[in-house]
C-alpha cells in the first residue's frame, strides 16, 4: 500500500452533544464520549435511537445544542459546518454523483481543493487500484452494481486524506452476500489505513465484526459503551441483552447464598429474593437427568449445519433457546434436561 | 406519434405475429383497424391544416421560393430575429428567476407557504388579453411606475407599449409554469447528494454549479423549451399593448387582416412553426442525452 494512505489518526471528543429539533422532538440526550485516534467506534441501534443524529453532529452536518462541544484533536470545530472540517461520508444511498463517471466522482475532492491535475490523475488512480475499481474508471454510475458503488463511495471519501471517516448504514442496501464481502473489505481498509472511524448501523453482527468498541443507543441516550465481548458477555441492561444476539430469561430466588432454579441449587452470591438471570443459548448445555438443572421438552428443532438451536420449553416460565454443536439428533417432543454454569448467568435487577 | 403506437406492440408480442405468407390478417388487421379512428381524426384535424397551410404558403406569385423571398422582406427577417431574441431573454430570466425562486420555496417552511405558491400560480388561468391589461396598469401611461418615478421627478417612466412590456408580460406569464416544473424536480433531489459535496469540501455555490444545477437540468430544458416556444407564438399580450410591436405574431396577424396577404402570413406561420419546432427539438435531444446520462 502506497505511504500516502496512511492517515493520521485523529480523536474525536463530544462533550455535552444533546440535539433538539425545532418543535421540541428531543433526538439525542447530551452524550460524552471520546473515539481514540485511530478507533473504529460502531453507533449501534434501532431506527430513531440518536445514533444518526450523533454521526450527524460529528460530520457537522447538525450542530450539537448550546453547550455541545465536538472537538477533533484539540480543536474545537463545533462551529466549523462540514465543508470545513475535512471529514469523509459514506452514505446507505452511495450518494453517487449521477452527472460525472466513477473516476470523476472519486476526483471530485480533489478538484474542490484546486490540486493540480496531475496530482489529481495520480491519486485517483492510486485510490481505484487500492478499491480495486482501476477497470470501472470511465463507468458512468447507472453502469456499476450497489457493491461497486459503495465502494466508489469509500474511495471518494477516501482520496482527500479526511480526518474522520464517517459511514451511515453503508451496507444496509445491499445484499447479504455483498453484505459479507464488503464488510470484510471495508475492515481490511480501516484497520490498514488507521483512520478514526465513525459506523452507524441497526445490524449487531457489522458491529461485532467492525467495532473495536460499539456504543450501544436506545431512545436517544447511550445504553452502553464497551468493545463487542463487553456488550455480548455483559450486557449493561436487559435492552442491550435482548438487542444483541439471543438471549434467554431464567426466573430464580435467591437466598442465603444458594440460587434456586427448576430443581437446582447452585451458590450465587447477591442480595436474596426474586432475580432474573440472563444467559446465552450456547452457555446452555444439555445434560442427563442425574446431572441437568432443568427439565424440558423440546417445542422445536432446527437445524443449522454446524448447530442445532432447539426451543425447550420448560415445566414453567418462558421457552428456552438452546444452542447445541455437534450431531444431537433431538427432535421435536424430546425430553431433554438442561445445565446452566452459575458463571456464565448474569443477574439483571 | 401514431407511428409510436402501431410500432409498439408487435415487438413485445411475437406470437401475434402473422404466420409466414399469411398477409394482413389477425392481431395487426385488428389492431389497425382499432387505430383507424384516431388516425382519421389526427388526418382531419391536424396533417390536412397543416399541409393546406404550408400549400397556401406556396400558393402566392412566387411560389415554394416564398418561403424564402417571404422572410427576406423588409420588416419580416427583422421581427423574426426580435421575436428569437425575446423569447431566448424571457426564457432565460424565467429560468433564472424561476429556479432560486422554486428552490427557496421547496426547501424553506414559513407562514403563508402555501399561499404564496397558490398566488405564484394564479396568472396561470390568464389570457395573454388580461397579461397586457396588468402591464399597462404597472408601466402605462396611468400606470403605478409612471407615477412613482414622476413623484419623485424623474419624468414619467412608460415602457408598457414596447418591447420592454411585452417581455415583462411573458415573464410574468411564464414563471408560474416554470416554477411548478421547478419545485417539483427540486422535491426530488436527493439531500445526500449535497451533504456528500459538503463532505468533500464544497462552498455552496459548488453545491448549486455541480450537484443541484445538473439534477435540475432536464426539468430546466423542457420547461425553457415550452416557455420560449410560447412566447415565440404568443399574441393576446402584443396585441392588447400595441399593434405595432415588432414580433411575428403580430407580423402574420397584419399579412392576414390589413394586408390580405394569405400567402405571406401562411408563409410565415409555417416558418414560425419550424423554428419553434427546432429549437425544441435540439432542447429535447439535449435534455434527453443528460437524462440518459443521469441514470
Amino acid at each position: 500500500m502506497p505511504d500516502s494512505f496512511h492517515l493520521d489518526a485523529v480523536p474525536i471528543r463530544l462533550e455535552r452533544c444533546g440535539k433538539t429539533f425545532a418543535g421540541g422532538a428531543r433526538a439525542l440526550e447530551p452524550l460524552d464520549l471520546t473515539i481514540r485516534g485511530g478507533e473504529t467506534v460502531v453507533f449501534l441501534g434501532p431506527s430513531g435511537c440518536g445514533k444518526t443524529t450523533t454521526l450527524r453532529i460529528i460530520a457537522g452536518l447538525e450542530s450539537p445544542d448550546p453547550g455541545g462541544r465536538v472537538l477533533f484533536g484539540e480543536e474545537d470545530v463545533t462551529a466549523l459546518p462540514i465543508e470545513r472540517r475535512n471529514v469523509g461520508m459514506v452514505f446507505q444511498s452511495y450518494a453517487l454523483f449521477p452527472n460525472m463517471t466513477v473516476a470523476e466522482n472519486v476526483a471530485y475532492g480533489l478538484k474542490v481543493r484546486k490540486l493540480p491535475r496531475a496530482d489529481r490523475a495520480r491519486r485517483v488512480e492510486e485510490m481505484l487500484d487500492l478499491m480495486h475499481l482501476g477497470e470501472f474508471a470511465g463507468r458512468r454510475i447507472d453502469q456499476l452494481s450497489g457493491g461497486q458503488r459503495q465502494r466508489v463511495a469509500l474511495a471518494r471519501a477516501l482520496v482527500v486524506r479526511p480526518r474522520v471517516l464517517l459511514l451511515d448504514e453503508p451496507l444496509t442496501a445491499l445484499d447479504a452476500k455483498l453484505r459479507d464481502s464488503l464488510r470484510l473489505e471495508i475492515d481490511r481498509l480501516l484497520r490498514s489505513l488507521g483512520i478514526t472511524a465513525v459506523y452507524v448501523t441497526h445490524d449487531q453482527g457489522e458491529a461485532m465484526a467492525l467495532g473495536d468498541r460499539i456504543v450501544v443507543m436506545a431512545k436517544g441516550r447511550v445504553a452502553q459503551v464497551g468493545t463487542p465481548r463487553e456488550i455480548y458477555y455483559q450486557p449493561a441492561d436487559g435492552f442491550v441483552a435482548d438487542f444483541i444476539g439471543t438471549m434467554n430469561r431464567l426466573g430464580g430466588t435467591v437466598r442465603g447464598g444458594t440460587l434456586s432454579i427448576g430443581t437446582a441449587s447452585l451458590p450465587w452470591s447477591g442480595a436474596d429474593g426474586a432475580v432474573e438471570l440472563l444467559v446465552r443459548p450456547e452457555d446452555l448445555a444439555l445434560a442427563g437427568e442425574a446431572d441437568g438443572h432443568l427439565g424440558g421438552t423440546v417445542a422445536a428443532a432446527v437445524f443449522l449445519g454446524d448447530r442445532t438451536r432447539l426451543l425447550v420449553e420448560p415445566a414453567d416460565g418462558p421457552a428456552l433457546t438452546v444452542d447445541t454443536l455437534g450431531r444431537s439428533g433431538l427432535e421435536r417432543g424430546d425430553r431433554v434436561w438442561l445445565r446452566v454454569d452459575p458463571a456464565r448467568m448474569l443477574a439483571v435487577p | 406519434m401514431s407511428a409510436c403506437v402501431q410500432d409498439a406492440p408487435l415487438p413485445h408480442r411475437p406470437a401475434a405475429r402473422p404466420p409466414a405468407g399469411g398477409g394482413w390478417t389477425g392481431e395487426p388487421l385488428r389492431l389497425a383497424a382499432l387505430l383507424a379512428p384516431a388516425a382519421a381524426v389526427f388526418a382531419a384535424f391536424f396533417l390536412l391544416p397543416l399541409v393546406r397551410l404550408i400549400v397556401i404558403g406556396a400558393g402566392g406569385a412566387e411560389g415554394w421560393s416564398a418561403y424564402l423571398t417571404t422572410l427576406a422582406a423588409p420588416g419580416h427577417l427583422d421581427s423574426l430575429i426580435s421575436t428569437l431574441a425575446l423569447s431566448a431573454g424571457v426564457t432565460a430570466v424565467t429560468l433564472a428567476v424561476s429556479t432560486v425562486a422554486g428552490l427557496f420555496l421547496v426547501r424553506n417552511q414559513f407562514p403563508g407557504h402555501a399561499l404564496l405558491v397558490a398566488l405564484l400560480t394564479f396568472p396561470l388561468a390568464f389570457p395573454g388579453v388580461v397579461i397586457g391589461f396588468m402591464v399597462i396598469m404597472l408601466a402605462g401611461r396611468q400606470g403605478l411606475i409612471g407615477t412613482v418615478t414622476q413623484a419623485l421627478g424623474a419624468g414619467k417612466l412608460v415602457f408598457a407599449y414596447s418591447m420592454a412590456g411585452l417581455f415583462l408580460g411573458y415573464v410574468y406569464f411564464s414563471i408560474p409554469r416554470v416554477i411548478l416544473t421547478v419545485m417539483a424536480a427540486a422535491e426530488k433531489l436527493d439531500p445526500r447528494l449535497e451533504e456528500a459535496a459538503r463532505s468533500l469540501g464544497a462552498s455552496s455555490w459548488r453545491v448549486v454549479a455541480d450537484v443541484i444545477l445538473p439534477a435540475l437540468k432536464p426539468a430546466l430544458i423542457s420547461a425553457g423549451a415550452l416557455c420560449f416556444a410560447t412566447s415565440m407564438g404568443a399574441f393576446g399580450t402584443a396585441f392588447t399593448l400595441a399593434t405595432r410591436i415588432n414580433v411575428l405574431p403580430m407580423t402574420i396577424y397584419t399579412e392576414f387582416t390589413l394586408q390580405a396577404n394569405i400567402a405571406a402570413a401562411a408563409a410565415l406561420s409555417v416558418l414560425l412553426g419550424l423554428i419553434t419546432w427546432a429549437a425544441l427539438a435540439v432542447a429535447r435531444s439535449v435534455a434527453g442525452t443528460s437524462v440518459a446520462a443521469a441514470g
